[in-house]
């Protein structure tokens, strides 16, 4: 068979290539999900929107308007099709291009992501190597409780108490964490300082505890005792043997925790009303705006997938065995 | 002119932290001297614990797990290097001192290739230049066997075998040009096949290249092939130290004689009856994705007696005890146990089936609940097959306790509070319960110490006398095959080269894979290793 023979021959290549497959496929059940998810939901637009005034002929208006008397499969199909186009219709509520507000919002969210993500990366590596420097000893452990603690509370109850005690009490933060367009850089980042430590705070713990067993396994291992046995310094020990069997499950970790950033970020966001994806697709669901709720969820779920298949790629490319087959 | 290595009163202890009391300190190594001249080796031979390792490891100034050297001296051409500062040591480990581990597959770095961790330390202690510590790599894998040298280098350990990474690592520890290496049970984890290998190498690159060697191995038939003086230990005290001839001719202490002498025969063979309890024919077996791993075998076994299935790893010997216990139903052939056919899948076996067939494991540690006392897991099956309960439970767990000779006291002991040979027992009790007529042994035996072995080994032949048991008994070593066997089967690549009672089907004529086989166990005998590499160089030269 030729397809084995390719597996055989390629085997990094063909678990990327499955990989990137199954990947496609999911968004794809996701975006059935999304679509029948926000079908089903109870309530409806019409009624929401006109309040007071439903009179069921104005209802009837409004859903031929949206074209919500076509069928179901019909027109998820051509959502779908424009949705592969870039083009999430138009909002019911504001009448705009979804793409438009989203494509702003997204921006704003992924800076909100990615600023944590700067953060939080080196914080959460650089105290997972404290910890193993200082294995089982007085500030191991304490960075072990705290990060027990920050993992254990829900980030809007983190959110909270930040507001309480830098926003109210002592008065050193902004909120709520609004932005805008004209805004510089240094303002802006002032701006999401508070958001940015709840994250911070909600995937630390994770990451440190992760990096902190990974290097640990593999300081333990046989190969690692050789080296010390070879005399080696500490120093190439670590870089030249240590760090390229324990750097795979640290990405893993990361890449992960990454993609719940993203996704973690919609109740951030609605706590210190930041205008990011989360806070835009709240507000659709609200007034049952379904062309935004579709996209917004879409999106999180394509950022999702894509950052889990990064994280699978990578500990793939990262293991000598796939690398160089027998 | 000092001596090579000489180790004065040396004393090493450890923390241990027995679970649910305080730690304790414990004496590892307690007073042991030995001195080593330049090119000669030595030998270090004990049980596991016996402190053989950590002597070895003290020669890099190195304590694994805790280990503190706390009193006397370790002088390398007369300085102690006990005394030496933290640089010092690293300047000595890799270049002056090396060492050869129990497993190279765990030793390697698997992001790293060979030839990059073999030069590593000689171009990191500016020994030679890359070049140069490649070209002597080179060298090296060529004395060593490896096959093509000159790529051999390019390939990461996950590409090669067992045998070229255990002669990797030893290339590896030669590299730097040391005075002294300590090999620690470098051919344990190997197949005797290749084991035989291994060794002519490494004895070959010891003569080749001039270099001390410390030897440390629970073998003594190995460690008598390859070194100059012994020393025997146990329990972290030295109990004899002499010349191997003096060692293997004439022990002067018990201890020695008793692993000297270990596993003489135990069993004279029963005659083959024509009744067989288990009957074999042409069973073939595969795994679920196709891939055969039984090819065609046909076999029998008498009431009483005992089977023994002998190959190395890959053999398929395993696989035939799963397909007789139904974890593997057959996809050709039938199994007849007295005179009826066996249900093929293990789910559909009546409960009386199930009870008539038992297992004992390698690893009696893994086979039991950790969190089950003895009484649990030894009535546990007397429930299951006779319903019995309480008194009459406690009563049959004690008797049963008493025929693998421990005392009612072990009944409510945990598995943790065993030792290695008493869990063994313990599992066999568990079989015992069932009142088997056949007991599956898979190496019960390879991961015990020759002498607590040999204690398992004489017990189930005497339960085998009182009972009427019948074993199939699953090894990779010869000598037990010889000492317990009534009948023999040798497997080779999933397929049964030869079977027949023990006195036909290890003597000759052989086929080319027993004759291999045979040939390849280490015996008890000064100058066994030269006699077999010479016969196998003239065989070689005739073809």
């Amino acid at each position: 068979m030729p397809d084995l023979k390719f597996r055989a021959r390629f085997p990094l290549l063909t678990l990327i290539v499955e990989r990137l497959l199954l990947s496609l496929m999911l968004l794809l059940a996701v975006s059935v999900l999304i679509f029948g998810g926000v079908e089903a939901l109870p309530g409806d637009f019409a009624s929401t929107y006109l309040g007071q005034s439903a009179t069921p002929q104005a209802i009837a208006n409004i859903s031929a308007e949206l074209g919500l008397d076509k069928p179901v499969v019909s027109r998820y199909f051509s959502w779908l099709g424009g949705a592969l186009q870039g083009d999430f219709g138009t909002s019911w509520a504001s009448r705009n291009s979804v793409s438009e507000q989203v494509g702003r919002r997204l921006g704003n969210s992924l800076f909100l992501a990615g600023f944590a993500a700067v953060i939080a990366v080196p914080l959460a590596i650089g105290l997972g190597m404290l910890s193993v420097h200082f294995r089982n000893r007085m500030p191991d452990k304490i960075i072990n409780v705290i990060s027990l603690a920050a993992i254990s509370l829900p980030e809007f109850f983190i959110g909270y108490l930040l507001i309480l005690y830098f926003a109210v009490n002592f008065g050193i933060a902004t909120f709520p964490a609004t932005v805008y367009e004209s805004m510089g850089l240094l303002e802006r980042l002032k701006a999401i300082a508070l958001p940015t430590a709840t994250l911070v705070l909600v995937v630390l713990a994770h990451m440190m505890r992760m990096t902190r067993a990974a290097i640990l396994s593999v300081m333990s291992s046989a190969y690692m005792e050789t080296a010390e046995l070879k005399g080696l310094s500490a120093g190439r020990a670590i870089i030249k043997h240590a760090a390229p069997n324990a750097l795979a499950p640290i990405i893993n970790v990361v890449a992960l925790n990454l993609a719940y950033l993203v996704v973690g970020v919609v109740v951030v966001e609605v706590v210190f009303v930041y205008p990011g994806m989360g806070q835009y697709m709240v507000d659709a669901v609200t007034v049952r705006d379904m062309p935004v709720v579709q996209a917004c969820g879409l999106i999180f779920a394509a950022v999702y997938i894509l950052l889990n298949m990064l994280a699978d790629i990578l500990a793939i490319v990262a293991n000598p065995r796939l690398r160089h087959p027998r | 002119m000092p001596e090579l290595l000489s180790i004065r009163n040396l004393k090493i202890e450890a923390t241990s932290y027995p679970p649910g009391e305080p730690p304790k300190r414990i004496t590892i190594v307690d007073d042991v001297s030995l001195d080593l001249q330049k090119g000669k080796v030595l030998g270090l031979i004990g049980e596991s614990g016996a402190g053989k390792s950590t002597i070895g490891l003290s020669a890099l100034a190195y304590g694994r797990g805790g280990a503190d050297i706390t009193g006397g001296q370790v002088l390398l051409t007369g300085t102690d290097i006990l005394t030496l500062g933290k640089g010092g040591i690293r300047k000595l480990r890799g270049a002056r001192v090396c060492y050869v581990a129990q497993s190279a597959a765990a030793a390697f770095n698997p992001a790293h290739r060979l030839g990059d961790q073999v030069i590593e330390a000689s171009v990191k202690h500016g020994l030679m230049s890359k070049e140069e510590a490649r070209k002597r790599a080179l060298y090296l894998f060529g004395v060593l066997g490896l096959p093509s040298p000159e790529t051999f280098g390019d390939r990461f350990p996950h590409q090669v075998s067992g045998g070229q990474l255990q002669r990797a690592m030893t290339a590896m520890a030669l590299c730097p040009n040391p005075e002294l290496i300590v090999f620690d049970e470098p051919t344990t984890a190997l197949d005797v096949t290749t084991q035989i290998d291994v060794l002519a190498a490494i004895k070959h690159a010891i003569e080749e290249t001039h270099t001390a060697a410390l030897y440390i191995t629970h073998d003594l038939a190995v460690v008598a092939q390859i070194s100059d003086d012994i020393m025997v230990l146990r329990h972290g005290k030295m109990v004899e130290y002499g010349s191997v001839q003096q060692i293997i001719e004439a022990p002067r202490e018990d201890y020695t004689r008793a692993l000297v002498n270990v596993r003489q025969a135990m069993r004279q063979e029963a005659p083959d009856q024509s009744q067989a309890l288990l009957k074999i024919d042409n069973v073939s077996a595969q795994y679920s994705n196709g891939f055969k791993v039984l090819h065609d075998v046909s076999l029998h076994l008498c009431k009483g007696q005992t089977l023994a299935i002998v190959g190395e790893s890959g053999s398929g010997k395993s696989t035939l005890a799963r397909v007789i216990t139904g974890l593997l139903p057959p996809s050709q052939g039938q199994i007849t146990f007295e005179g009826k056919p066996l249900t093929s899948a293990l789910k559909n076996r009546s409960r009386d089936e199930l009870r008539r067939i038992q297992l004992i494991y390698q690893m009696a540690d893994t086979a039991m609940n950790p969190r089950q006392t003895v009484r649990d897991i030894i009535g546990r099956p007397l429930t299951f097959y006779d319903g019995l309960r309480g008194a009459t439970k406690t009563a049959r767990v004690k008797e049963l306790l008493e025929q693998i000779e421990m005392s009612n006291g072990f009944i409510d002991r945990y598995p943790a509070e065993l030792s290695g040979g008493q869990k063994q027992r313990v599992a066999i009790a568990r079989a015992l319960a069932a009142r088997p007529e056949l007991i599956l042994c898979d190496e019960p035996t390879s991961a015990l110490d020759p002498l607590v072995a040999e204690g398992i080994l004489k017990l189930l032949m005497k339960l085998q006398a009182e009972q009427q048991l019948s074993y199939v008994f699953i090894t990779h070593d010869i000598a037990i095959v010889r000492a317990i066997a009534d009948c023999v089967a040798v497997m080779h690549r999933g397929r049964l080269v030869r079977f027949g009672p023990k006195s036909q089907a290890l003597s000759p004529p052989f086929d080319d894979y027993t004759d291999l086989l045979l040939k390849s166990v280490p015996e008890m005998q000064l100058g066994w290793l030269e006699r077999v590499l010479t016969t196998r160089r003239m065989a070689s030269a005739g073809n």
